[in-house]
């Protein structure tokens, strides 16, 4: 099988300082991959280079494209890559406003998305844009509301909606449930579980919240200083960690 | 089916001063299919450990476990999780589930995942729960708020759902009252002459006595201390 990503010894730094170094991993259809690491561990920096958000300084990002199969998406002309992150890709923002666009309706924020990409006819995409607030669980009644007017938990469901509606390959996420309620992150965290076996998507979840990634990821990366320092199952990792500081990060969780 | 091949695992606590502690060595066996393996050993001997081995849940640190045709010590955790999915079954002593996903859906979901038609599947979980006496009226919730007892009914029910070639059961009887205990032993019995090669772990020594082919002692894979 070929894998959908393949990322080679990805590295970026700040001035002197690391921000993530020579990361490589392999990332298949149907995958959800968790990076877990505390803050300034590089995660965020490794989802931006990955996502095209931010220019490594080396290394190859490869995603198995529809049409030319595996093709590195660094060297891609700025058209290219802009269309594969409408299409192919989705970008989940930790704070949903830098994912939505706050002054237009609910609707149109998933119909926007549907136009980048061709839909023309009004009818079809308010029906698909209605079919989708239904999948994230946002009442008919709200479509023509700014997201302005929503919750916290209603506007992350309502940009996973405007990520998903174009059915993309692959999703990366940062820090989905970060600021949510916990009684709002369950009911985030059973819709995106459920999203993704039903779509078979890939996606590349960045946390730094065990518990999450437990759920979530099949397969987990701990990060430390930019480096990747242990990888593996998701569940071996947390409940046997061979890392000093893995074992550190996984005993020091609250229990309740 | 099962088989393990000069096993060993220590633990080492990097935050503790860094201590060792050895748990097994030299472990080795095999389970045939249809035959059902006991582990024993007083508490801290090392069952835990073995199963969680043979699961992939623990990392071996030397030797080989092989489940069918994979041999899950140097497996990719993409080729673990397509095992655990097809071939390898786990009901571990405590449930572990999304929080708010209904019961009946946790029975199914290993079905589902193996892309088993939804009445099917639903249909192969309704049955289950029948037998192992869960009110319907429980069905629709979550099972995070059961007692011991039908929590662990329904971790058994999700880990009989797909007939699994290789099974392995951490204490299935531990909690339950005579009848249940009763359905639980009649649906091992079925696994075995279905062909099942089955690893468990029982206190019960009723139960063992009854479903269990041979006894490994794994005490006698405790490694010498250094």
């Amino acid at each position: 099988m070929t894998p959908l990503l393949r990322v080679e010894n990805l590295t970026r730094s700040f001035g002197g300082r690391i921000g993530c170094a020579d990361v490589s991993f392999d990332l298949y259809p149907g995958e959800v991959l968790g990076i877990v690491g505390e803050s300034g561990s590089g995660k965020s920096t490794l989802l931006n280079c990955m996502a095209g958000h931010l220019a490594p300084d080396s290394g190859k990002v490869i995603f198995d494209t529809r049409a030319d199969g595996p093709t590195d998406t660094l060297t891609m002309s700025e058209p290219e890559r802009r269309m594969l992150s409408r299409t192919d890709w989705a970008f989940v923002h930790q704070n949903p406003r830098d994912g939505l666009r706050m002054r237009i309706s609910a609707g149109g924020n998933v119909g926007e998305r549907l136009m980048a990409v061709g839909a023309r006819r009004y009818g079809t995409i308010r029906s698909r844009a209605l079919d989708w607030l239904e999948r994230v669980e946002i009442s008919d009644d709200r479509i023509d509301d700014r997201p302005a007017a929503f919750s916290g938990g209603m506007q992350q469901r309502l940009q996973i909606a405007r990520n998903l509606v174009t059915g993309p390959r692959l999703v990366f996420m940062d820090e989905p449930t970060g600021g949510l309620d916990v009684s709002v992150q369950a009911r985030l965290l059973d819709l995106i579980r459920g999203l993704v076996r039903r779509m078979g998507l890939s996606a590349i979840v960045v946390t730094h919240d065990l518990a999450v990634v437990r759920l979530l990821a099949d397969r987990l990366m701990v990060m430390k200083d930019g480096h990747v320092i242990e990888s593996g199952l998701t569940d071996q990792v947390l409940d046997d960690p061979q890392a000093p500081y893995t074992q550190l990060l996984v005993s020091s969780v609250l229990q309740v | 089916m099962i088989s393990v091949d000069n096993l060993s695992k220590t633990f080492t606590l990097h935050n503790q001063g860094g201590q060792v502690i050895p748990v097994i060595a030299g472990a080795t066996f095999s389970v045939a299919p249809g035959e059902c393996v006991a582990l024993t050993g007083e508490s801290g001997a090392g069952k835990s450990t073995v199963m969680r081995i043979l699961y992939g849940n623990y990392l071996a640190q030397g030797g080989s476990v092989r489940i069918g045709d994979v041999t899950l010590t140097e497996a990719e955790p993409r080729e673990i999780l397509a095992l655990r999915r097809e071939t390898l079954g786990y009901v571990s002593q405590f449930l572990r589930v999304v929080p708010r996903v209904p019961t009946l859906d946790v029975v199914a979901e290993p079905l589902l995942a193996l892309g088993v038609a939804e009445a099917e599947a639903f249909e192969r979980a309704r049955g289950l729960l029948t037998r192992l006496r869960i009110p319907e009226t429980l069905w629709t919730l979550s099972p995070t708020t059961f007692s011991g007892g039908e929590q662990q009914r329904v971790n058994i029910a999700r880990g009989f759902a797909h007939r699994y070639p290789a099974l392995l059961l951490d204490e299935p009887t531990a909690s339950l009252d005579p009848t249940n205990r009763e359905t639980v032993l009649r649906l091992i019995e079925e696994a075995k002459s279905a062909g099942v090669a089955i690893v468990g772990i029982f206190h019960d020594k009723g139960a063992r006595d009854r479903v269990a082919d041979r006894e490994i002692d794994v005490s006698s894979f405790a490694r010498a201390v250094a």
